[in-house]
């Protein structure tokens, strides 16, 4: 062999990370013919990172496609990113990746994917998402049980360190077993596809402010960016805004990491929301639920304490999707303020001044009925009922994290740039390039169509990289 | 309105009722079973409900491995175990007397020597009976002798079997039935259409997260069979009683061309879910009660293959020992019914008519 020639690899393709992205990478790696190796960092029964939270992906098509019912056509749903974005996204690239959905939905059939038509309580998604039958944890099985029986190798507790680059060349991950001793595996390519960097809080409070420790992280402990940072200080070049989480409120109650789906709280728009000091803060009825969604982890974000309270009367407790949390219950507002660590006198007077503020009118849960306030600020602009009915129920609310944007900046091959060009054999795939997409604000079921679809690519195109080299390698 | 539900805030009803809360906060599970469509229609649980939930479980396992929060979350999820242990509970309440359910549901060897009791209670009743009043085994054992056994063997379980039914209906709180529910329950039934996977792929039983429909197929094996060599003793009965025309019967009757197949169809039901069950991780179902199921599906096995063996064996001398051996292990079965797994197929056909009536309303 040319003493020149490329140094033996075990592995064609280490892909980094364990979730939808690894995974779709990894299955498209295999079929081109590599021998890929798996490093998820996670012990196997948290494998997925926060794929495994997730329950549906959003998906372009042309007439109904499988659970799909309707038409979703490339400009509604590039529509739709302009709006949560405000603008803020690479229009070429998004609409490649809005073209690419549609395909993605029977490739992941074929791969061992169930959809199921959209769960009870979503009807307005039915036509625009597809919901995974059992959720994310079930098609990330899917696809572990698929990349296995392709001979994709998976280890895991695997939690790598560093990429070393050199010149514009990836030559092996540093990786660590079980916190063990570093390790060095080469490869002649490599996929980065571990997620975002939510569960290290102090890179959140360097982004957000102190306010960051009182956060809620709503999916995985081992997304700590520890890759995204490792090819920062090497001078990749990042997209999506810095500064800024998706956050969500979500009960307040809930686990520090990983508390998933079931902590959202849909009551906002039937409650009265005050915070610390029993005072509201802003319209609670704004716009129907799903479109409000998002800002609320913001605006309690913004609170003392970042945390408030929603209180509803018996009349609204069936109009939202129940929480796994039982709300905490007073037969007075008085008592429910004692039982919430509130000022009782003061929450008995901001209710009291909310339910004289109500009109008359109807009242209709299910759109926007413009039942408003009169003189009182912040005035709410819907559903705005009376809180009289005994027994009152209370809910903690706080920011839960859901997505960070800040990410490797990729091309349309899923390829890494630094600002000399693209790396030769470094492909990025997921939520640690979301931010090339989505440079703020959220889609349901966006995330998911970004990792299947650039985990797709960049594991074609890692294989097919690292083949040819082989060949070249054989020949010389 | 709500949160002044019956509720038993200790044991099994009570850890499944805080799992049931945290999936009816989620769904991701909806598309697996009828639990969830079921279970979505309220957001508090009686005591009442949750045993209606445990008993339409079929214990696919789909929604323990699709689940994001079994352990080590502290969420720990494990639903296909909590609703067995519930369902298992409200059998050994609600058949009379329960002291015998708990004993003999949890402990294989009680079935053991149960079964034991039976076969020499056979050998005794062969021994003690003069030889030659009839034809074939009622040579051994007049078909008299056997009807008096028998008949008490049977029908005193049933009504023991009976008034737990008659207490799960009013408990689980269903509704009136209409002939439209019925159908629906028995189609359900028929195929267990809630052992599929919600898609026809199958179950989560020894494959872990891989789909597989082996369960189901060998439990039809079973249930077909065992209504096979039901009817091919009810139609014997009918024979010998109104056209006069007694055992031993031709294999091109009516008794053989259902028991023979039958039997066969039992015999490889059961050893296939005797594999299967080796092979399942046994702390998703309910683990206490592992030997006294084995047990049962033990002896369901050993009833067909000594039917067979008898049969098999017409004219030689092993007849009077087999006939024993066969008979003792049927009289185990029959005895035994209110208080082993037997006791299911009642009590989830009851469930699935429950849902028929509770779906409408
Ligand atoms: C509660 C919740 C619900 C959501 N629901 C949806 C939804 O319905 N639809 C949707 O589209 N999006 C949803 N999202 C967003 C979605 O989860 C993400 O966009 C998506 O999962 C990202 O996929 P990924 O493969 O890039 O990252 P992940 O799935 O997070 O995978 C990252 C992987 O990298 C591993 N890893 C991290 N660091 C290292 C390291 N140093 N070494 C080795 N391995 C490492 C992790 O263990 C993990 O396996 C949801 C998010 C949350 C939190
Ligand atoms: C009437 C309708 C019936 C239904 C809906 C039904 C349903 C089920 C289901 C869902 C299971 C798997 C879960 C569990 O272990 O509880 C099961 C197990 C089983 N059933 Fe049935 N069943 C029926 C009737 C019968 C009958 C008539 C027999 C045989 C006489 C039978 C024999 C068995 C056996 C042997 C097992 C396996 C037990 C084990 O693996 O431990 N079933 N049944
Ligand atoms: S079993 Fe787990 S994933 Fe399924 S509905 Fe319940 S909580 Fe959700
Ligand atoms: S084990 Fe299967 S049948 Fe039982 S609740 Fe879960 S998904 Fe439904």
């Amino acid at each position: 062999m040319n003493r020149l020639a490329p140094p033996r690899h075990s592995w064609d393709v280490v892909v980094v990370g364990g979730g939808n992205a690894a995974l779709c990478a990894s299955i498209c790696a295999a079929e081109e013919g590599a021998r890929v190796l798996v490093l998820e960092g996670a012990p196997k029964p948290y494998r997925g990172g926060n794929s495994r939270h997730t329950r549906n992906f959003r998906c372009k098509h042309e007439g109904p496609l499988s659970v799909l019912t309707g038409t979703y056509g490339e400009d509604e749903y590039f529509q739709d990113l302009m709006l949560v974005t405000k603008g803020k996204t690479d229009e070429d690239l998004a609409r490649f990746t809005i073209r690419a959905s549609q395909e993605c939905l029977p490739w992941m059939e074929a791969h061992g994917v169930r959809f199921q038509p959209s769960l009870s309580g979503t009807l307005s998604l039915s036509r625009t998402n597809a919901f995974f039958l059992g959720g994310g944890k079930a098609l990330v099985n899917a696809y572990y049980n698929t990349a296995e029986d392709l001979g994709v190798t998976v280890r895991y507790e695997a939690q790598v360190s560093h990429i070393a680059v050199e010149a514009d060349r990836f030559e092996h991950v540093e990786v660590s077993f079980s916190g063990g001793p570093v390790e060095r595996i080469s490869a002649r390519a490599v996929v980065l596809a571990s997620g975002g960097f939510q569960a290290d809080r102090e890179w959140l409070v360097s982004a957000w402010g102190p306010a960051a420790r009182n956060f809620l992280i709503r999916g995985t402990p081992y997304n700590r960016g520890v890759v995204l940072r490792d090819m920062l200080d090497q001078g990749c070049e990042s997209v999506g805004d810095p500064t800024q989480c998706h956050a969500v409120a979500i009960d307040g109650r809930a686990p520090q990491y990983d508390g998933g789906i079931v902590t959202r709280l849909d009551c906002v728009p039937f409650s009265v929301v005050v915070n610390r000091d029993a005072e509201r803060f802003y319209d609670e009825g704004e716009d129907v639920w799903p479109k409000r969604y998002a800002i609320w982890g913001r605006l309690v974000a913004g609170q003392p304490d970042q945390v408030a309270y929603a209180i509803i009367d018996s009349t609204s407790l069936d109009l939202f999707m129940p929480s796994v949390f039982r709300p905490v219950v007073g037969q007075t507002i008085e008592e429910l303020g004692e039982k919430l660590g509130l000022d009782p006198a003061k929450l008995a007077k901001t209710i009291g001044g909310f339910n004289a503020a109500c009109m008359p009118g109807a009242f209709t849960p299910t759109e926007l009925d413009g039942l408003s306030t009169e003189g009182i600020d912040p005035p709410k602009t819907n559903w705005a009922q009376p809180v009289t009915e005994p027994p009152f129920y209370g809910y903690q609310l706080r920011p839960g994290v859901t997505f960070t944007y800040l990410g490797l900046k990729v091309d349309k091959t899923a390829r890494v740039q630094t600002p000399s060009g693209v790396l030769s054999n470094v492909w990025a795939a997921g939520e640690i390039m979301a931010g090339s997409i989505l440079g703020q604000g959220y889609l349901a079921g966006f995330g998911m169509t970004i990792g299947t679809v650039f985990g797709r690519i960049a594991g074609h195109e890692a294989a097919r990289h690292a083949l040819n080299d082989q060949e070249i390698a054989d020949v010389a | 309105m709500l949160l002044e539900l019956s509720q038993d805030d200790s044991g099994s009803t009570a850890e499944a009722r805080r799992q049931i809360e945290i999936c009816n906060a989620c769904r991701y599970c909806e598309g697996y079973c009828s639990v969830f469509p079921a279970m979505t229609r309220q957001k508090m649980f009686s005591d009442g409900d949750i045993t209606h939930l445990a008993n339409l479980c079929h214990n696919c396992r789909g929604c323990y491995y699709a689940c994001q929060y079994t352990e080590p979350h502290e969420f720990a999820l494990n639903l296909p175990a909590a609703l067995a242990e519930v369902r298992q509970g409200s059998w050994e309440r609600l058949v009379w007397p329960a002291p015998f359910s708990r004993l003999f549901h949890t402990h294989g060897v009680a079935i053991a020597g149960m079964l034991v009791a039976g076969i020499s209670a056979l050998f005794a009743l062969i021994a003690a009976l003069p030889e030659g009043a009839g034809d074939g085994f009622y040579a051994h054992l007049s078909h008299n002798a056997m009807v008096a056994v028998f008949t008490p063997a049977f029908l005193l379980p049933l009504i023991a079997v009976a008034i737990g039914l008659y207490q799960y209906w009013r408990d689980v709180g269903a509704g009136p039935i209409t002939l439209r529910d019925i159908r629906n329950a028995l189609a359900s039934a028929a195929t267990l259409r809630n052992l599929d996977g919600g898609q026809g792929q199958g179950c989560n039983f020894e494959r872990e997260d891989r789909y597989t429909d082996l369960r189901r197929w060998f439990h039809q094996a079973v249930l077909y069979g065992f209504l096979a060599c039901f009817a091919a003793t009810a139609v014997a009965t009918l024979m010998h009683y109104f056209l006069d025309w007694q055992a031993p019967y031709g294999l091109f009757t009516p008794p053989k061309l259902l028991g023979v197949p039958g039997g066969i169809a039992l015999v490889i039901g059961t050893s296939g879910l005797v594999w299967l069950k080796m092979r399942a991780d046994p702390k998703l179902g309910a683990s206490r009660v592992w030997g006294g199921e084995m047990a049962f599906v033990l002896l369901l096995g050993l009833v067909a293959a000594s039917g067979l063996a008898l049969y098999a064996a017409t004219g030689t001398f092993a007849v009077p020992s087999l006939l024993a051996l066969h008979l003792g292990s049927v009289l185990a079965l029959f005895l035994l019914l209110p208080y082993t797994k037997m006791v299911h197929g009642f009590f989830r056909i009851a469930a699935l008519l429950a849902e028929e009536t509770k779906r409408k309303g």
